[in-house]
């Protein structure tokens, strides 16, 4: 296992090891995002509240629950790098950023459009969202500071702490509802209670749930081949690379 | 432990001494703050209602945007002559020593704004009553706004040009401050009671107080090397 570890730590190997493992993330993924989207939008039955309206719910718990888990990845990868002072760490961090960035946009964007409709406004300021969009600047803030130093490794450490500061905000955006009780509504699914949700809606949720995660996966891997390529750009193994790797 | 004291009280002196040599950097905040919040009766319309339902929310947007301006200035001169190193290479605790930087840094720059508050608030028709609340709130948020701005620009304090970068980090990180001072502020206005925020900003106060001295360590140790 350390000694898999260790290897893994290794450029050259992690960039042919990455790029065997791209399609087992990416094949799934394209496969159960277009089975959770023919499921999420045709099979499942429409809510009897919110008729056909609801459907969004495919897109933005999945991508809800991306924006926090990239988040954590990224600051648990910066705190293994500035314990452990490996390279790779950094580099992950850097690949999850924009990512996770994506989704939480990807997030907020869903449940405006949501909203009109149902709420009868794109945008409230509830602890929620407002936790959420304070989510969105700290990616923003971590992306820009990394951008901001000449020397790379410093700027790698330094958005490395801040991700770390900004750790706090996930259980405050996880607990929003349950403290303030608000516009938004509670959790659909929990681990503790049965979900709110018949089954043949939550099954297509975990479809793209999945799906989406697998995505992540490839496209964080994806990334951190790029990542891997640039800040050892000049080394000797990648001139050892033909077209095709 | 007691050399460490020592060097954190020799180290609050000096802070104090060389910042109340330049007046007018310390001076510079506070205008700033004062003349925003000038700037809003004049754009608006300056009707009593329109002010004073405004009121709490623009004085504690410009009690931050202020205290941004401050921040810029906590680390760089002792980075640019190389006192920082020193601090760093010293066998006192580090984070003793940025706490006691912090500290004074909120002296100078958070206090007054506290002190200047009520006299603002006039022209903002906020009643009398609401005054205390809006000092005490803003006295325990202040402190909390310096440890984290002060996070923020020690990560940013090997940086020619920050303070772009520094508002981006800061601000998110005072969103908690702003809610809860705004809210205490407002309930105080309407006659309740403002505990339940006031409690909250405390407790942020004191999360901050044991936790981001360390982080503005760990920052400063990668700005120097």
């Amino acid at each position: 296992m350390w000694l898999w570890f260790h290897k893994l730590g290794s450029p050259p190997y992690f960039y042919r090891t990455a790029g065997r493992l791209i399609p087992w993330f990416a094949i799934p993924a394209a496969l159960l995002l277009l089975a959770g989207t023919v499921g999420g939008l045709a099979i499942a039955p429409p809510d009897y509240e919110q008729g056909d309206g609801f459907r969004i719910i495919y897109v933005h718990v999945p991508s809800a629950y991306l924006a926090m888990f990239g988040y954590v990845a990224m600051a648990v990868a910066a705190a293994i790098g500035l314990i452990w002072r490996m390279k790779l760490a950094f580099a992950f961090a850097a690949a999850c950023a924009p990512v996770g960035a994506a989704f939480t946009f990807l997030c907020l964007a869903t449940g405006s459009l949501w909203g009109k409709p149902m709420w009868g406004v794109w945008w409230d300021w509830d602890g929620r969202m407002t936790s959420m969009l304070v989510l969105l600047f700290l990616y923003l803030g971590v992306i820009a500071l990394r951008g901001a130093f000449d020397d790379a490794a410093k700027g790698d450490r330094a958005a490395a702490l801040l991700a770390i500061v900004g750790v706090v905000n996930i259980p405050i955006i996880k607990f929003s509802v349950d403290w303030w009780n608000t516009l938004h509504q509670p959790a659909t699914i929990s681990k503790l209670s049965a979900p709110s949700m018949t089954m043949d809606m939550l099954g297509w949720l975990l479809t793209m749930v999945v799906g989406y995660m697998l995505f992540f996966a490839a496209v964080v891997t994806l990334r951190l081949r790029g990542e891997v390529l640039l800040r050892e750009r000049g080394a000797r193994w990648i001139r050892g690379l033909d077209g095709r790797a | 432990m007691s050399g460490a004291w020592t060097a954190a009280g020799a180290l609050a002196r000096r802070d104090l001494r060389a910042a109340l040599r330049r007046w007018g950097e310390l001076a510079l905040p506070l205008c700033f703050f004062v003349i925003v919040l000038t700037l809003f009766p004049l754009g608006l319309a300056p009707e009593r209602d329109t002010l004073a339902a405004i009121g709490p929310g623009v004085l504690w947007v410009a009690a931050l945007l202020a205290s941004l301006l401050a921040l810029e200035t906590l680390f760089r001169g002792d980075m640019d002559d190389g006192s920082m190193e020193q601090l760093v290479l010293s066998p006192q605790p580090l984070a003793l020593l940025a706490l006691v930087k912090a500290l004074i840094h909120w002296l100078l720059s958070g206090l007054p704004l506290v002190l200047l508050t009520p006299l603002v608030a006039q022209a903002f028709y906020l009643p009398t009553d609401a005054l205390w609340v809006l000092a005490l709130a803003l006295l325990l948020a202040t402190p909390t706004l310096s440890l984290i701005g002060a996070v923020a620009a020690a990560l940013t304090a090997s940086l020619r040009r920050g303070a772009g970068v520094l508002g981006i980090l800061v601000l998110p990180l005072a969103v908690p401050l702003l809610v809860f001072g705004a809210r205490a502020t407002d309930l105080a206005i309407q006659g309740q009671s403002a505990a339940g925020p006031l409690y909250l900003l405390a407790a942020l106060l004191a999360l901050a107080i044991t936790l981001a001295p360390l982080a503005i360590a760990a920052a400063l140790r990668i700005s120097v090397d």
